[in-house]
């Protein structure tokens, strides 16, 4: 592969010179060999750890995209080159290899982290050296960072569409809900998000159970004998799901095998997707439910095309697509015509072009950057086929726009973000203020 | 033409499986099979309903294939076929080979979960009347959930006819179902219905006791929630058990997690770290086991596990033999050394495993018999979880009988007691501990095997154990296996107890806790090890 | 006269660590600040906050050096002092955000409001005083080291055993703190800080100024350590490492020598955290994982067990190792060599690094006075830290 991207590695001559004082410090520098030919994008994704199993395959589809926008001809004329950095699961690490990838390998732009946390963990650093990073996974929202974009689902583009086909007669017309989620941040906002608005389309509080388990929980027999109790109510029940990967496969093997069948109880999950589901045998679990902004069997041109160039680039027919890797796509793309439009990779620059950016996404749809750094982006409700895949049997009838403070919670609900109106990422419409710095 | 279709969505939509009947009674089984060409749901609930209303004999068959996504349809041709396990196509409404090569636009008919429960509904309708016991049985369930009155007839039908006393119940709960919910059901049917119900007690009782209409007479009312309660009162106690089931079941995933580690740091007084990570190689055995007979002999899949159980035992085992050799053997003497160094190892090799298998969850499947759940009483026992605790029960007593009646479990012993007076003895020490870590080792392996049925396999599945692992054999007391299978039943018992009310973290916590404290009382676990060995 | 002691109790090794620790406290700020970025003498801001955090590791490492090296307790729960200490300072800083809160909120952090917290827990109480949050990093580790140790100790848990109990209070502690109802901001911790004692954390200077610090701390860190290992008390810890058994029956309330070091390791272990925190930038219930903690504890081994020295110079090595592999090509094989350096270093270098040069010069010194005397070639038995 001639195009492939180029990552390299050599010692700055300043590294030795930190060494100086009789302890060897040193310190690694990644001074490229043709620094004035190319254009360098950050990746940071973990490749080792527990969160590798989710990260690498996005490390890996970021590697493609660049690949396949050199055989292009770059950016500006110029080739992309990726700088890989391995955070390892590590928060702490990840904002000192974002610290690394600026201002060492001084990247353009960063495509990378997985789970809020990590992004929290480098926010600072983007913020204090001004750099750009694009953030692929769905999130909680409440956050609307001038130097992060968003390409993700907020809750508005996953969540709510899910809860209200569930109310649908599509979806069962369920009366009785239960919230389950692994405790940490997402879950826990998306759940008070969602009881919001539950509450306010009528549904009573003895109505819905939330239910939190820690990390990587893997016992799930109490837990899914108080759900198959809270369904026995005369109502239909369903349950949404912010279980967090790990813990999501002993969770469904235990509702198959408790016989907890999709026409009884469904479960709609927010982070099961097609690679979740190939470690799992999916025979028990068809007709449970996912919400996404993408599904690899969805029938599009681009998705076919895209889906073709993934399985030659990572040499195995059997690997699958899933939603980041779909918002990798949208965003990268979305970068590179910001630059050519900003005709510069300077970061005030290539921030002040994004919004307004359109590009076609996977499905058939046009996303848009918006003003607040979100995107707009269709929700799909697919359910879980014996395939591993999913059949989507609901959409929404136009893209959503992905909103960055949420209207159900009683501390953002005056909140907006926009950066190219009011330059403001929590701009406060009562007090008519921009809060914080 | 389009309104009427539009109202008879509407109908169907409004009444659901009974009034799609009602309407349709005089359509033919080829026009109730072309609505499956739609490719729209509400359309497809109709063919449905159509298809049970026209009475064909062939209706059992569709509804069947409908459910296991075999029925295909080519809207192009208007034509719906069936597919078979090999491929084959066949008329839907004849049963005829279809000629031809396959239509382009061949497509499975889409279902939602609105017409699964459709579905599940028609085939109980369809098979009140089977021949087979069970499959009257699975229909009486059916029916009980979809209270579909037009199913009543055919009800009293087979329940005058059945003879089979445990279907015979399931029927008469079905019938109850549906009177319980159509209108004009007379006081003293209803009262009935409710007495039936409510000796089924289980959870679908109460769903369905506590979904009878409001309006009811006093009587009936009172009736209906005097049965919850009653039903209530009785899972309330069935809870109990409940509880302590799942408690030795997590019991027995932690015995078998623990119990090769309590070997090792047992006998040699070595702390290894890798231990889980030798659980996490006996898991992948088992998913290449399994991949390789899914590719070459799907038949044998049931006995995957049968044939990954000594593999999965002689792998690890050799793995741990390797690693004695090349590592531990240094380092006797220095167990926090020893600690150090295997949990160096550990981290080794959950990196090979994601270099080799990738970072992402392997799929292991479930054989048959591992799958679903039988009702006991109030609980349900699900059949993965009843073989693991039999299988972690086995094991346990195969060591024992091991250390008990072999040479080798002899020496090990010996080893233990006094190693310096076991090496006087005669004894090959330094081959007693390879092989004592390997057999640790090889029983990892093998916990594997079991875990990969309930977890995940992926490279992180060791470390999820290791630190419960250590918990049981600290508590327990190094050197007894005894030791080491009361220690884990108490703690999952007392995990699953504490659950339900303090939660899952919290529980966790409250545990951890009291193991820190208890340590604290016996320092040298439940059943502490006497004698020399003790200072050494 | 206590200055006395603390000089008399530096041996050569620690002499030159101290006093190149010294040189690099004012050299790396000046090298920073005064030097134009465009000189190759100048040390670019990310450097500074990287070389911060080797040297809170490295206080990190020195605390369990002390109580491993000479007392011959391996906690497996180092790192819940550290991130204890990291958690107290994290709440000052919180608490100094104040309204620039994205949610403007005056008394609440961002994570609660957004989670409808109506009320500051009483935990936060007071963190908006730098005294009461600085005397909170010795205060929360030490008496939770106390109360541990006590109970620990006093029913004489020893070897693995403790380091097994010790993990499980590490692990308890990490599942605690990922509970959002714990009121810490869970699994993302807390983050997006402002200002230190009216200083913005983000500025050059102010990072500069807590580098040094942090030199200045580990230079402490050490002389205390120094000096508590080179007392009276220092020798029973010694011998309490070697022999347990026989210094109990020699007299010694060896529950009490265990308390007193082990508490005062988790202290330098929180001061660590609290430097660690304002550096990074963010603290969150990962760094209470015991894999971490098991990690610090090999820094220790690959200087050396037991020099002191070599447990700071070991930490700051491996982290930069880890900088260094975790970037580039290599960055799949990261754990591959984290593997490789414990087993290496427990099978090869048992010693550590400069435990190993210690007992090279002490050979080479044998050899020439034997040479001279021509007597018996004997090398002085060096300390080896037994189990």
């Amino acid at each position: 592969m001639s195009s492939k991207p180029i990552t390299t590695y050599t010692l700055t001559r300043r590294g030795w010179l930190v060494g100086a004082g009789g302890v060897a410090l040193g310190l690694m520098g990644a001074l490229p060999a043709q620094a004035e030919d190319t254009i360098k994008v950050g990746i940071l994704h973990s490749l080792s750890g527990t969160m590798a199993i989710s990260e690498t395959t996005l490390k890996d589809v970021m590697l493609m995209l660049i690949a396949e926008q050199n055989k292009k001809g770059g950016v500006l004329g110029k080739k992309l080159e990726a700088v890989v950095v391995d955070p390892a699961s590590n928060w702490p690490l990840f904002a000192e290899k974002a610290r690394e990838l600026i201002s060492q390998d001084k990247v353009a732009v960063v495509f990378g982290c997985w789970t809020s946390v990590s992004r929290k963990s480098v926010l600072p650093v983007f913020k204090e050296l001004d750099s750009i990073l694009f953030y692929p996974v769905q999130f909680e929202g409440e956050e609307g960072e001038r130097n992060v974009f968003y390409t993700g689902a907020a809750p508005n583009q996953q969540a709510i569409p899910a809860v209200d086909y569930l109310m649908s007669a599509d979806g069962g017309s369920v009366k009785r809900w239960v919230l389950e989620g692994t405790d940490y941040v997402y879950p826990r906002t998306t759940n008070k998000i969602l009881e919001a608005y539950l509450k306010q389309k009528g549904v009573a509080d003895e109505d819905i159970m939330i239910n939190y388990t820690p990390f990587g929980f893997s016992d799930w027999q109490t837990e899914v004998s108080k759900i198959k109790a809270f369904g026995s109510a005369g109502k239909k029940t369903a349950v949404v799901s912010t279980i967090n990967g790990d813990a999501n496969v002993p969770f469904y093997k235990e509702l198959g095998n408790q016989g907890i069948k999709a026409t009884d109880i469904p479960v709609v999950a927010f982070s099961v997707g097609e690679e979740e589901l190939a470690g799992l045998d999916t025979k028990p679990l068809v007709g449970h439910l996912a919400a996404w902004n993408y599904f690899e069997s969805i029938k599009t041109p681009a998705n076919a095309a895209f889906i073709k160039e993934w399985h030659d680039f990572i040499k195995n027919p059997k690997r699958t697509t899933n939603d980041p890797m779909e918002a990798h796509y949208i965003g990268f793309n979305m970068w590179v015509k910001a630059v050519e439009k900003a005709k510069t990779t300077n970061a005030d620059k290539v921030i002040a072009a994004l919004p307004g950016i359109k590009q076609a996404n996977l499905t058939g749809g046009v996303s848009e950057m918006l003003p607040n750094h979100y995107i707009t982006k269709p929700v799909f409700i697919g359910e879980i086929r014996a395939d591993g895949q999913f059949d989507v049997v609901w959409k929404t009838k136009s893209l959503v726009p992905g909103q960055a403070w949420s209207p159900y919670l009683p501390g953002s609900k005056d909140l907006i973000a926009d950066w190219v109106k009011l330059n403001c990422g929590n701009y406060n419409t009562v007090t008519k203020t921009c809060g914080g710095t | 033409m389009r309104f009427g279709r539009a109202c008879l969505v509407a109908l169907a939509l409004a009444f659901g499986l009974a009034l799609g009947v009602a309407n349709a009674q005089a359509v033919s089984l080829d026009d109730a099979i072309t609505h499956f060409t739609a490719d729209d749901f509400d359309e497809t609930l109709i063919g449905v309903n159509e298809v049970v209303a026209s009475g064909s004999s062939r209706a059992e068959t569709i509804i069947g294939a409908l459910q296991n996504g075999q029925l295909m349809f080519s809207a192009e041709k208007k034509a719906v076929y069936i597919q078979d396990a090999a491929g084959q196509l066949v008329d839907a409404a004849t049963g005829q080979p279809a000629g031809g090569p396959p239509p382009d636009d061949l497509d499975s008919v889409h279902l939602n979960n609105r017409l699964r429960g459709a579905i599940d509904a028609a085939m109980g309708q369809l098979t009140l009347l089977s021949r087979d016991p069970e499959r009257r049985y699975q229909a009486a369930q059916a029916v009980f959930k979809s209270r579909a009155a037009t199913a009543l007839p055919t009800l009293e039908k087979a329940i005058a006819q059945e003879t089979d006393g445990r279907v015979k119940v399931a029927l008469e709960q079905a019938r109850a179902a549906i009177l319980l919910t159509t209108p004009g059901t007379s006081e003293a049917d209803k009262l009935k219905a409710i007495a039936t119900v409510r000796d089924r007690g289980d959870q679908d009782a109460l769903g369905l006791l506590a979904d009878i209409p409001a309006h009811e007479t006093p009587v009936v009312a009172k009736a209906a929630s005097d049965a919850i309660a009653a039903i209530q009162t009785r899972l309330a106690e069935w809870d109990a058990v409940q509880n302590l089931w799942y408690g030795l079941s997590l019991g027995s995933v932690l015995l078998l997690a623990a119990i090769g580690l309590a070997i090792t740091f047992g006998v040699m007084g070595v702390i290894n770290m890798a231990h889980g990570e030798m659980v996490m190689l006996g898991a992948y055995v088992t998913y290449v086991v399994q991949e390789i007979i899914r590719n070459n002999a799907p038949a044998l899949f049931d006995y995957s596990l049968a044939i990954a159980i000594p593999l999965a035992f002689v792998f690890a085992g050799c793995v741990g033999i390797l690693i004695e050799r090349c590592i531990i053997r240094f380092l006797y003497g220095r167990p926090l050394e020893t600690l150090l160094a295997t949990w160096g190892l550990s981290l080794i090799l959950q990196q090979a495993v994601r270099t080799v298998f990738g970072p992402n969850n392997r799929e292991v499947g479930n054989p048959s018999f591992m799958s679903g759940a039988f009702d006991l009483g109030g609980i349900t026992v699900t059949y993965n979880r009843l073989w693991i605790i039999c299988f972690a029960l086995a094991v346990f007593v195969a060591l024992l009988g091991l250390l008990r009646y072999t040479r080798f479990g002899l020496e090990m012993r010996a080893v233990t007691q006094n190693r310096a007076m076991a090496a006087s003895m005669g004894i090959r020490t330094s081959r007693v501990d390879a092989l004592t870590f390997g057999l640790g080792s090889a029983i990892a392996g093998i916990a594997g095997v079991a875990l990969s049925q309930i977890d995940n396999v992926s490279p992180n599945l060791g470390q999820s154990y290791i630190i419960d692992s250590f918990m049981v054999v600290v508590f327990g007391g190094v050197g007894n296996l005894w030791g080491t299978f009361v220690g884990s039943f108490v703690l999952g018992v007392a995990n699953k107890f504490l659950e339900p009310f303090a939660g899952a973290v919290l529980g966790k916590i409250a545990i951890l806790i009291l193991i820190i404290l208890f340590i604290q009382k016996r320092p040298r676990g439940l059943f502490a090890l006497k004698g020399r060995a003790v200072e050494a | 006269m206590s200055s006395h002691i603390l000089i008399r109790s530096l041996d050569r090794s620690a002499t030159v660590f101290l006093i190149t620790v010294a040189v690099i406290a004012i050299a790396v700020p000046v090298l920073n600040l005064a030097v134009p970025q465009s000189s190759d003498f100048h040390i670019p801001t990310y450097l500074v906050a990287l070389f911060g955090k080797y040297l809170c590791y490295a206080i990190l490492a020195l605390s369990i050096d002390l109580i491993w090296g000479y007392c011959g307790i391996l906690s497996l729960g180092q790192s819940a002092f550290f991130a204890l200490g990291g958690y107290a300072m994290g709440m000052y800083l919180m608490r100094q955000i104040g309204t620039r809160g994205v949610y403007a909120n005056p008394i609440l952090p961002d994570f609660m409001v957004f989670l409808n917290w109506k009320e500051l827990p009483y935990s936060w109480y007071g963190f908006q005083h730098f005294p009461y949050a600085a005397l909170m990093v010795v205060l929360v580790p030490g008496v939770l080291a106390f109360v541990f140790g006590w109970l620990a100790f006093r029913s004489r848990v020893t070897g693995v055993y403790l380091s097994i109990i010790t993990q499980a209070l590490t692990y308890a502690l990490m599942l605690g703190f990922f509970r959002n109802n714990f009121g810490f901001g869970g699994n993302n911790g807390l983050t997006d800080f402002k200002d230190i004692l009216g200083f913005n954390v983000e500025a050059e200077t102010t990072r500069a100024a807590l580098f040094s610090i942090t030199c200045v701390a580990l230079m402490l860190g050490l002389l205390v350590c120094r000096a508590v290992v080179t007392s009276k008390f220092g020798k029973v810890l010694i011998a309490i490492r070697d022999a347990e058994a026989r210094v109990r029956f020699l007299g010694y309330r060896v529950e009490s020598y265990k308390v007193l070091v082990f508490t005062l390791s988790a202290c330098m272990a929180g001061i660590a955290g609290a430097l660690y925190v304002p550096q990074i930038g963010i603290i969150n219930p990962s760094e209470f994982a015991p894999g971490n903690s098991i990690e610090a504890v090999i820094w220790v081994a690959v200087g050396g067990r037991g020099t002191l020295v070599g447990a700071a110079v070991g930490a700051i090595l491996a982290n930069y190792a880890k900088t260094y592999f975790t970037s580039g090509v290599l960055a799949p094989y990261w754990l591959f060599m984290l593997g490789g350096l414990f087993i290496g270093v427990t099978l090869l270098l048992p010693r550590g690094i400069i435990g190993s040069l210690h007992h090279w010069t002490a050979l080479r010194r044998a050899r020439i006075s034997a040479a001279a005397e021509e007597g018996v070639a004997a090398p002085p038995p060096e300390p080896q830290p037994a189990e």
